[in-house]
């Protein structure tokens, strides 16, 4: 149980500054998601938190104590890794009962909460084979068990659902939040899956490119995104970017006009906005995601019901959209 | 998938393996029936004749206390070129694992004295620690230390220790580096949040996960204290103070080619090849079990 405090935080490599200045409070028993496209830095900004790198400026506070000089083992957090970095050699048993063994926790405590996560993770049965002989799935449940046990203060994740396949990860998904609700940890959690972050973040961080482009609850971010990277980043298909000069609407300060593609409908020739023809058409079943040149080359994807009339392809449309759901945003990506 | 290739006739295969079953002949098969041969006979002192005398020669070699004595040198010989080796490549190893810069020259540097040949090698120590010249022996002489090793015993095994880790260090060294190099990282970034210190995540991770290489690394270092070294042993001491340091391959030639007595010098051929066998049987169990993970 903890808060913890990252306060403009900032990472260079050599002369390259990596990591740009990040703030953000943490309340006890919050889930956020660090989510961004690979290279950045994501993955940096968590190992810092964990200790792995060292923060070159500004300071991580955990309970509001000044964690940046301390070993990872003086944090008091636990880290699931993307690879699961089970120790290859020991037991489940061993394997979660390690951290408490350094720590000289007394031997029936070691085995009481072992057990107790075991139980937790239904991996009971498991608790005396070694890694290689586990699924993928249960290697992860080692992995979170071997981070309970030791009940930290803050729990970190580093894309650890990315070597799962698609089925296992929503399984998994759903776990890892059951699990942090029922312990109450405060968790930081890094991917660059967009899913896992709406779905499972109290609030997420977008990062782009070193910075945190926007922090806030997932719907709020999805709703209201803060630059234009976050709103091709959130949402899939992503938003639709037009050129405001192209519309007629351009004033100097709006440069881009986005539209979700949920947002837009198809209609006859003439009767919308931006005329154009269909691309192609990917029916997905709930849901049908049309792709339209429009007359200025533009390309936009339209999702509509699946049990909505599809227009084949070639033909010749026009798309219209409801004026309260453009957003509007700078030369520089930002909203205006 | 079968990725053998499959010949028609018996000559093609015969012809391919020919020149390696030529060359096993030649150097190996030949020379050892010689040995065996040899080893049941004693030539007179001319090498005019030859009295057959059954396992005459063995009876006496076993019985032979010095040649018995020249067991127990090579076993703690073996042991301590293994160990010092081992020891100080290990360590190398580690520290050139946490190395970010100037790592391949260091490791290039490392490296150098594995290309340098035995009996080279020791006549290099052999001058550092030359009783009436060397440097080592100057040094140790200031600080009050009567460094002797063509008199003191342990002396003298001691030199022949050093010179003959020495070029053993930057073979094992590679071999553990990589070892160290196929651990991942994330292992031992786990261990460290689980709170274990360096020597701790030593202990507990990274020499078990090491095992495989320490494993592979002992036997064949055993095999070369055993036979490789009789270039460092005859140009630092010829065996001596006292046979201190004769090891059992060092006997063969001492007994055979100075002591011109070649039946005995060819039992002790044949008892070698019987160990080389075993330790060669040894070698190989380990590395078909060679623990994975």
């Amino acid at each position: 149980m903890a808060t913890l405090t990252l306060e403009n935080v900032k990472k260079t490599f050599g002369k390259t500054e990596v990591i740009h200045g990040v703030d953000i409070d943490v309340a006890d028993g919050e889930f956020i998601v660090i989510v961004g496209p690979s290279g950045c830095g994501k993955s940096t900004l968590l190992r810092m938190v964990a200790g792995l790198e060292s923060v070159s400026e500004g300071e991580v506070r955990i309970n509001g104590a000044r964690v940046n000089e301390k070993e990872p083992m003086e944090r008091d957090i636990a880290m699931v890794f993307q690879n699961y970095a089970l120790y290859p050699h020991m037991s489940v048993f061993d394997n979660m009962a390690y951290g408490l063994k350094i720590a000289k926790t007394p031997k029936p405590e070691i085995a009481e909460r072992v057990a107790q996560a075991a139980k937790m993770l239904q991996l009971e049965p498991y608790l005396q084979r070694r890694p290689r002989e586990l699924s993928g799935g249960q290697r992860q449940r080692v992995a979170m068990g071997r981070a309970i046990v030791r009940k930290p203060a803050v729990f970190l994740f580093d894309e650890p659902l990315s070597n799962l396949d698609a089925k296992l990860r929503v399984q998994m998904r759903l776990e890892i939040k059951q699990l942090q609700r029922e312990l109450g940890v405060t968790a930081l959690y890094v991917t660059h899956d967009q899913v896992e972050a709406m779905t499972l973040a109290d609030r997420m961080i977008v990062m782009n490119g070193g910075r945190a482009d926007q922090i806030g609850a997932p719907l709020e971010v999805y709703a209201n995104p803060a630059t234009d990277f976050v709103a091709g980043f959130i949402g899939s298909p992503p938003t639709n970017f037009l050129e405001a000069s192209s519309l007629g609407i351009a004033d100097g300060q709006q440069s881009r006009i986005g539209i979700r593609p949920e947002h837009m409908i198809l209609t006859a020739r003439g009767a919308g906005r931006l005329d154009g023809h269909v691309l192609y058409t990917e029916a997905l079943g709930a849901e049908t995601l049309v792709h339209v040149r429009s007359s200025a080359g533009d390309t936009l994807t339209i999702r509509q019901d699946g049990a909505a009339p599809t227009p084949p392809e070639g033909t010749d449309i026009s798309v219209a959209w409801d004026e309260t759901q453009q957003m509007f945003f700078d030369a520089e990506g930002r909203r205006s | 998938m079968e990725k053998r290739v499959k010949f028609k006739g018996i000559l093609l295969p015969l012809l391919l393996v020919l020149p390696q079953l030529l060359v096993t002949a030649v150097f190996f098969f030949y020379p050892a029936g010689q040995a065996i041969w040899q080893s049941l006979f004693i030539p007179d002192p001319f090498g005019l004749s030859m009295r057959y005398v059954g396992l005459g020669n063995f009876e006496f070699l076993l019985s032979d206390p010095y040649y018995r004595a020249s067991f127990v040198t090579t076993a703690v010989f073996s042991l301590l070129v293994t160990l010092v080796s081992m020891g100080v490549a290990l360590y190398l190893a580690v520290l050139a694992d946490r190395l970010i810069k100037g790592s391949g020259t260091y490791r290039t540097l490392l490296i150098w004295p594995y290309a340098v040949a035995p009996a080279v090698a020791g006549v290099l120590w052999l001058f550092m620690f030359n009783t009436r010249v060397g440097v080592v022996t100057w040094y140790l002489g200031l600080l009050g230390y009567d460094w002797n090793h063509v008199l003191n015993e342990s002396e003298a095994m001691g030199l022949v220790v050093i010179a003959s880790a020495w070029g053993r260090i930057s073979y094992n060294f590679l071999f553990f580096l990589a070892g160290l190099q196929a651990i991942p990282r994330s292992v031992i970034e786990a261990a460290a949040i689980d709170g274990a210190h360096f020597w701790t995540r030593f202990r507990t991770i990274v020499f078990p996960l090491l095992s495989p290489t320490t494993f592979f690394l002992l036997v064949v270092n055993i095999v070369y204290a055993f036979f490789e070294t009789f270039g460092v042993i005859h140009t630092i001491t010829s065996g001596g103070p006292q046979q201190a340091t004769t090891t059992l391959v060092y006997k063969v030639f001492a007994d055979g080619f100075v002591g011109q007595d070649l039946g005995s010098s060819a039992a002790q051929s044949v008892i070698l090849l019987v160990v080389v066998g075993a330790l060669t049987i040894v070698q190989f169990k380990f590395i078909e079990r060679r623990v994975h993970y």
